[in-house]
């Protein structure tokens, strides 16, 4: 079997690369879909931890099924934010949504 | 000698005896299994078209292909040459990769879900513990082709196109697999395998018809058939997503949609009216394959004849008949059923651990979940029948009123 | 070190497509582009799940990321246009974001990962017992009363009061 170290290695630079992606992208869009990037490398730490550590309960999976719904409920709110406002400003880079009002 | 198990273990052990090493064996015949699998809705798409045409055509009282081999059989083998000598055109703007791999992502997303349909009690392309799910997920992978395909176009009609179409195939998947829930909960298993041997006893289509008719509709809907095809609608939207789309990459798609039509219905088939079961599948599993062709024919017809004579639906009119019709029907039909599986099984109406097969034995809880079911079907027809008739006098009262008092702006 | 045979294959190839699509999803220029690398990026992460033996959160994870979520952010891209030609897709401090990041990496991997589970580590042979639970543990461990049914239903109503969020916050109220 594959060692555990390598899956976490790999769940270590997928949150990795999307942490960088939601520092250091201007687009709302870009951003959101680096958070999902993190998301995902969560729920593979996760199961790797279920599968090498406590196969016998389902603590682990049951963990990554939450992280699966709040991670959709984030999404929907999220695009449904940059959609608005997008409508009032035209404008999906987050740099330019520096105003508390307008 | 090893038992034959399913399509790939039958060869391993005959490769092993000849002297191959044991791994590449094992390597051989799961690929011949994975070719056999695929091969036969490829080869099957050419009979099916052939019988939707017929079928299109006696309904349109007309004869239909009958040039090209006997009978026109041959006639699809005629239009798939056509199709592929024709020129491969990409349109100057669109994005190139995406453009190609659409097409072959909506043929992969259909050819995915015959892994684990169940053809005889020994062949099956691989006995997912998860079939059920397995298939709504791959399933929902055929969305992503159309979206895909309209946006890559660069073409203003298929990005709108693409809209209707995901917004619909999106949709309909609630109520498929709210519809599903009932026959897994029953089955106490998401294997396909296992669920059709849950049926020997009695077909879930006795058991529980709202849901069958539930999931068939969602199934038409989600394949695009009529009258949901809205998905082509060569006479709206000049053809939707499919506008930039020639020769081959246009063949693999319209192979896709009638590929995905037949399987909807074998998976309909499977889940709900017994597969491969039937009188003297022990001795002869081969038999298997003939009842379960039989029986998706019998469920394959009448959906190409339902095609060929019911007008097409608007897309608001689809999405109203999703959200305020399909979607709470669903989901009541769920609770309905649980509560009255749980009742059924605390009044020991199940068939008892040893007699799961046998008809006699299944008859009482089927009594019990059919009637259930008549009720529910009573109940959602009143309210048809109420919500039509508060309509029909309302708009007999505004039409007595126009009579009455005209607008003033006619005639003018 | 690893023998190779056909698990540690389908690993390297499923890591592929996951760290690949992610570099993909944060170094497009076009973001259309983007989201589908973000779908390659979850097919690699379904076949983890398949390798882990949790084939029932695999399905899920293609029914729920790739046939819903990632279809949302491409009706999102979709929707607000000029977004297939980014001129800058970086901001002022990305030199910044990229060294923090590699040393929030090395910090993990040299400092967390390598000393406990690695292969001269306080704790490399981790237990993976033959007792795996299936996806009925799993379904009775998500009503079960001492299990996890309370998280079950707050997600729902997490679910439903997102759903009716999104819908009034994306409405367009000039109709």
């Amino acid at each position: 079997m594959v060692p555990l170290w390598m899956f976490l290695l790999v769940a270590a630079a997928m949150f990795v690369i999307g942490a960088y992606g939601v520092m250091a992208r201007r687009n709302a869009i870009a951003i959101l879909l680096s958070v999902e990037l993190m998301l995902n490398a969560v729920n593979i730490n996760l199961v790797a931890f279920w599968r090498y550590v406590t196969p016998e309960n389902m603590s682990g999976q049951a963990f990554a099924a939450f992280v699966f719904v709040i991670a959709a409920a984030e999404a929907a709110i999220g695009l449904a934010i940059v959609i608005a406002i997008y409508r009032s400003r035209r404008s999906v880079v987050v740099e330019d949504v520096n105003l508390l009002r307008g | 000698m090893e038992q034959c198990i399913n399509v790939i273990e039958t060869l391993a052990p005959c490769l092993v005896a000849s002297g191959t090493d044991p791994g590449l064996a094992q390597f051989i015949s799961i690929l011949l299994g994975v070719l056999l699998v695929t091969i036969f809705p490829l080869g099957g798409v050419i009979i099916f078209i052939w019988i939707e045409r017929k079928i299109a055509a006696r309904v349109q009282d007309r004869v239909g292909p009958n040039r090209v081999g006997p009978y026109g059989l041959f006639q699809n083998v005629a239009d798939a040459l056509k199709l592929i000598t024709k020129e491969d055109i990409t349109p100057a703007a669109a994005d190139r990769l995406i453009y190609n791999f659409a097409p072959i992502v909506a043929t992969l997303s259909v050819i995915m879900i015959w892994a684990v349909i169940p053809f005889s009690p020994v062949h099956i392309g691989v006995d997912l513990s998860i079939g059920v799910l397995y298939f709504v997920a791959i399933g929902s992978i055929g969305t992503l082709a159309f979206m895909m395909a309209g946006w890559a176009s660069n073409n203003k009609y298929a990005l709108l196109g693409a809209f209707r179409v995901v917004a619909q195939l999106v949709s309909y998947e609630i109520p498929m697999v709210l519809a599903l829930l009932v026959p897994v909960l029953i089955a106490g298993t998401l294997s396909m395998q296992e669920m059709v041997q849950a049926q020997l006893g009695m077909w879930f289509v006795v058991m529980m018809p709202l849901s069958a008719l539930i999931f068939y509709i969602s199934n038409l809907a989600e394949t695009g058939r009529a009258p949901f095809d809205l998905l082509e609608a060569e006479s709206e939207l000049v053809a939707g997503y499919n506008i930039e789309y020639s020769g081959m990459k246009f063949g693999l798609f319209m192979a896709s949609e009638f590929i995905h039509a037949f399987t909807a219905n074998a998976l309909f088939v499977v889940i709900f009216m017994g597969g491969w079961a039937g009188p003297g599948v022990e001795q002869f599993p081969a038999l298997g394959f003939v009842y379960f062709l039989g029986k998706t024919m019998l469920i394959y017809i009448p959906s190409l004849i339902l095609r060929a004579t019911v007008p097409r639906v608007r897309i608001d009119q689809m999405m109203n008949f999703n959200w305020k019709f399909l979607v709470p029907l669903s989901i009541i039909n769920v609770l309905v059923m649980a509560f009255l599986f749980k009742v059924a099984q605390v009044l020991s109406l199940t068939p008892p651990p040893g007699l799961e097969t046998d008809f006699i034995a299944n008859l009482p809880l089927t009594a019990v979940l059919l009637a259930g079911n008549i009720v529910m079907i009573i109940g959602v027809l009143t309210v048809l029948r109420n919500t039509g008739r508060r309509e029909r006098l309302e708009a007999e009262a505004r039409r007595a009123d126009d009579v009455r008092a005209p607008a003033p702006t006619m005639g003018r | 070190m690893i023998e190779l045979g056909p698990q540690s294959v389908a690993f390297l190839f499923f890591s592929v497509f996951a760290l690949g699509g992610a570099l993909g999803v944060v170094t497009s220029r076009n973001l259309m582009h983007g989201a589908l690398y973000l779908i390659l990026s979850l097919f690699g992460v379904a076949g983890f799940f398949v390798l882990l033996s949790a084939p029932f959160l695999a399905a899920v994870q293609v029914l729920v990321y790739i046939g819903a979520i990632a279809i949302l952010f491409i009706f999102a891209v979709m929707l607000t246009r000029g977004m297939t030609r980014l001129t800058e897709t970086l901001n002022r401090q990305w030199w910044l974001s990229a060294v923090v990041s590699l040393m929030l990496l090395a910090v993990l991997l040299v400092g967390v990962i390598l000393p406990v589970w690695g292969e001269g580590g306080t704790n490399p042979n981790m237990p993976s017992t033959d007792l795996v639970a299936t996806t009925v543990d799993l379904g009775v461990a998500l009503v079960d009363g001492d299990q996890y049914v309370l998280p079950f239903l707050v997600s729902s109503l997490l679910l439903t009061a997102a759903m009716i969020g999104a819908i009034v916050v994306a409405r367009d109220d000039t109709e």
